[in-house]
């Protein structure tokens, strides 16, 4: 059932085709079922962050004082914080800022890693030099104090939180991109290509690419909740989201006080976003045994 | 293969010098006088001035990079802006009770996680298997600070057994211990799993069998010798992980190590100090690395003799 | 009493697998005398190595044996305990396997390896073992064992390295070796040497049980040939009687094939079809499909084994008839 398209017009044979897409998936559904209900979690959370006000009877910033810090009950399904503010609420706008703060720098950091790991693998020499040291440079810190440092040097502000997720990822990607690149450059098709004149960027956007992406998907997978990990750290040191954003790990950080006395303003938040950074290993796991046996050495 | 070494020291020295220079000259960059932020808003602009040109701060940078060079080659790394002591001593004094947290969590993390995938692998897809490596997943997935509290409120709180702050004795060491060390035990769990799995399929598995081995001599003598090198490396690693980035750590159980000091620092926007811990963390991790690297060409005696 | 080293009768081991239990050796008898070479020959995927492994009782999981008796040396030893195994492996019975580059630890030296075995199994003193393994070493045709001893596996070659595992097989002077498939991985030069080691084994008393799919090594080496086909021994017999008079149509057409090879014609007999898929075998006897010889009472039941003559024994409704042609 695969088509591999070979011929003197093409030049190439590459083997792009659909059905190297919907077997791994089937595959992934017939055998792997927590990741096919990580996956499920996964599109409920997206759905309920973006859906937070149609779901909630709260304002985000409702406050009511007379019913500070009141266990969960069923007025207040996770309970008040010290406000007075409704925790379910706060928790689903909450997951905005989580998840987006998850989402966007992974996707960044893939594009950003890949374009330079493609670059330093298909083109060697001075390039690959300076970019796999500028890699190692950053790959030397251990990602908190990264974070820190350039959340220091940036602000406080939600770009600012975006761009350092960012660049604390994209060595790792840049690394294994390159590695896949040196792997696949030396396909006799990516060979046949150049001797008949094919442009590098075509080449490594229609040959190198595509056989990357199965390994790409699944550091998407095992980024984001690095990501999300690495934010909510920060928020709980008090240096990353600033108020008025609120994200998980920043209703932790100011929960701490109350950790005795009101467990639930910490645990919750919490448990969510444990949930949700399960859900994504499980996929991701899923997906790596599914797609790509090359990962599996990680 | 002394080469070779050698060559990796003299990157990871390179390396180290590169990301000075671009901690430097990152945490300088934000307009702002740092001296103004030590003195506060009351000081006169006199004295603002003078005390500039005497800390070199109207150098230009890559001046003063030098300068710091030739300092922390005798060992003065500055002075911290705000708890007004020499940032070497001040780090020193934390760095006791960050290498204790350290070891015991690497400890932690090792035992169990090898314990723990030694066990797995073994009993393949059985409950005992698929229970630990839950365990590790979970271990994995958790923010070491939902980790720490969970631990602080079910054990310091409810049940009162352990400590939940300080430093004082090595009991307020476990639960830190355990909440940093439990990530790497997750890790360090599936990696023993898997390549204990892939070793048991070998052939010369069934040689050691074909002797008359019996299975726990077939573990210890052939497979765990082979399945630990990968571990090996990984766990050179861990420790210098563990030793450069436990600040959440230390900042939840209130932990006097360099974790803490490091976060005060960039909340007081003190930058001899933060240079100081962070160079600190980094040059762990750098070492940390090379060893890992070096450790693989001397265990494996296929790479050493390079036959 | 008892003129065999080993006798296995009716050995079964199957296998689960997605399609089903899946039966590797069914009903596998065969003897091996005392002082005597005897092999088992057949295709990949007939039942030789499950049944060689059986008797060491290093069946990998999920597989397992589910009916039959082994006996050594007169004793029973299939159901033994694990433990009981465990003391006869190396010492009483052992065994070389086919690929001597992964067959080695990597990361233990060679020496330490063939002393093992002799530790596993004797009082020995550290300097008297690693005299024995020098010995052994020298015994087995490598030159330089003192060199050899504290050599890595990576840096020998393949014959080398299969010699070692010769070693480490006979230092406790086992009363069975089994030897599956030890040539196939190794030069013809190689092979030959190897074989000439083990004949020489056997005149020292060892008996041996030699595995292959290669009728040259088997009519090289063998006084006596168990043929096995789908999972079943079809034939078994004297060396020179299997090849003077094979009697059953798939041992017929092996040979067939073998002389055409040899004789530089133009036609290379073959047996027409291929080896069955043991999860889907054929009604009655496996080898119908293939056979020339197949009538309606083939398709129907499974022949058993018949000795038709003395130390001869074929499984076949038809034995020794010619294809009317």
């Amino acid at each position: 059932m695969r088509k591999k398209q070979t011929g003197a017009a093409s030049g190439i044979s590459f083997e792009t085709d659909r059905s190297r897409w919907t077997a791994p998936l089937r595959d992934l559904l017939h055998h792997n079922k927590i990741a096919v209900v990580s996956a499920v979690i996964i599109l409920l959370l997206v759905l309920a962050a973006c859906l937070a006000p149609v779901l909630t009877p709260y304002g985000e910033t409702q406050m009511d004082l007379m019913n500070r810090l009141s266990p969960p009950s069923a007025k207040h399904w996770l309970g008040t914080d010290e406000g007075g503010r409704d925790i379910l609420t706060r928790m689903l706008y909450g997951s905005r800022i989580s998840l987006m703060v998850g989402i966007v720098p992974s996707l960044l950091s893939l594009v950003l890693g890949t374009a330079l790991g493609m670059l330093a693998g298909f083109r060697g020499g001075k390039t690959d030099a300076v970019i796999m040291r500028a890699a190692d440079i950053m790959l030397a810190f251990p990602s908190i104090l990264l974070a820190m440092v350039i959340m220091y040097t940036l602000g406080g502000d939600l770009p600012a939180v975006f761009l350092t997720l960012t660049l604390v990822n994209w060595a790792e990607v840049a690394r294994i991109t390159r590695a896949e690149t040196l792997r696949l450059k030396e396909n006799e098709y990516v060979e046949a290509a150049r001797v008949i004149g094919v442009s590098r960027m075509r080449i490594m956007l229609r040959h190198i690419l595509p056989n990357c992406l199965p390994t790409l998907i699944v550091l998407f997978t095992l980024n984001v909740p690095a990501a999300i990990m690495t934010e909510s750290s920060l928020s709980f040191l008090g240096l990353g989201i600033q108020p008025p954003y609120a994200s998980w790990g920043r209703m932790i950080n100011i929960g701490r006080q109350y950790l005795y006395t009101a467990p639930w303003l910490c645990f919750a938040p919490g448990a969510a976003i444990m949930v949700c950074v399960l859900a994504f290993h499980f996929l991701g796991d899923g997906l790596r045994d599914a797609l790509d046996p090359h990962l599996k050495k990680r | 293969m002394l080469n070779t070494f050698v060559r990796r020291l003299g990157q990871a020295v390179i390396v180290l010098l590169a990301v000075a220079l671009l901690l430097f000259v990152m945490l300088r960059i934000i307009p702002g006088n740092p001296v103004t932020t030590m003195m506060g808003e009351h000081a006169d602009s006199a004295t603002i001035e003078r005390m500039t040109r005497e800390m070199g701060l109207d150098q230009p940078i890559l001046t003063q990079f030098f300068q710091y060079l030739l300092g922390a080659v005798r060992g003065d790394f500055g002075t911290s802006y705000s708890l007004k002591k020499p940032v070497a001593e001040l780090m020193g004094a934390a760095l006791g009770n960050t290498v204790k947290l350290a070891v015991f969590a690497s400890l932690f993390a090792w035992v169990t996680g090898i314990l723990c995938g030694v066990l797995a692998a073994v009993r393949k897809n059985s409950i005992p298997d698929r229970l630990f490596m839950g365990f590790s997943l979970l271990g994995v997935s958790m923010p070491v600070f939902v980790t720490a509290m969970v631990l602080q409120y079910v054990f310091g709180y409810l049940l009162r057994w352990l400590p939940i702050s300080g430093a004082e004795s090595w009991t307020s060491f476990i639960l830190p211990a355990i909440a940093l060390g439990w990530n790497s035990a997750g890790s360090i769990a599936r990696l023993v799993r898997s390549t204990l799995l892939g070793v048991l399929e070998e052939d010369y598995i069934d040689t050691a069998r074909a002797k008359g081995r019996t299975p726990l001599g077939v573990l210890t003598r052939h497979a765990l010798r082979n399945a630990m090198l990968p571990v090996i490396t990984m766990m050179a690693i861990q420790f210098s992980g563990l030793l450069s980035g436990a600040v959440i750590t230390e900042t939840v159980f209130s932990i006097n190590g360099i974790g803490q000091l490091t976060v005060r620092a960039i909340s007081g926007r003190d930058i001899p100090l933060m240079q100081g811990t962070v160079l600190f963390a980094v040059t762990i991790v750098i070492l940390g690395n090379l060893a890992a690297d070096s450790l693989y060409s001397v265990l494996d005696p296929r790479i050493r003799k390079g036959g | 009493m008892n003129d065999n080293m080993l006798e296995i009768r009716n050995l079964c081991v199957s296998f689960p697998t997605d399609k089903g239990e899946v039966k590797a050796a069914a009903d596998v008898s065969l003897t091996v005398p005392k002082g005597k070479i005897a092999g088992i020959v057949g295709e990949s995927g007939c039942g030789k190595s499950v049944t060689a492994r059986s008797v060491m009782g290093l069946i990998r999981r999920p597989g397992r044996v589910t009916a039959g008796e082994i006996l050594l040396d007169g004793r029973e030893i299939l159901h033994l305990p694990e433990k009981e195994k465990c003391r006869l492996r190396g010492s009483e019975m052992s065994m070389i396997f086919q690929e001597p580059m992964t067959s080695l630890n990597p990361v233990v030296r060679v020496g330490k390896q063939v002393e093992e075995t002799v530790l596993l199994h004797e009082q020995l003193s550290g300097t008297a073992a690693r005299k024995r393994v020098l010995e052994m070493l020298e015994a087995v045709g490598i030159a330089d064992p003192q060199k050899r001893y504290n050599a890595w596996p990576h840096q020998l070659s393949g014959g080398l390295r299969q010699r070692v595992m010769i070693a480490m097989a006979m230092i406790c002077r086992p009363k069975l070796l089994i030897a599956d498939e030890p040539t196939t991985a190794l030069d013809v030069t190689v092979e030959a040497q190897i074989l000439q080691l083990m004949r020489r084994l056997c005149e020292g008393g060892t008996s041996v049980l030699l595995i292959s799919h290669n009728l040259g090594v088997i009519a090289q080496v063998c006084d006596r040939v168990s043929v096995m086909y789908a999972g079943r021994v079809v034939e078994s017999a004297d060396t020179d009687t299997l090849f003077d008079r094979p009697m059953h149509p798939y041992t017929r057409g092996l040979m067939r094939a073998v002389s055409s090879l040899q004789e530089n014609g133009e036609h290379l007999d073959t047996i027409p079809g291929t080896v069955p898929d043991l999860n889907h075998l054929p009604e009655g006897c496996s080898f119908s499909p293939r056979c020339s010889l197949c009538a309606d009472g083939c398709r129907q039941r499974m022949p058993e084994l018949e000795e038709i003559m003395p130390g001869h024994t074929v499984r076949c409704f038809r034995p020794g008839e010619e294809a009317e042609a």
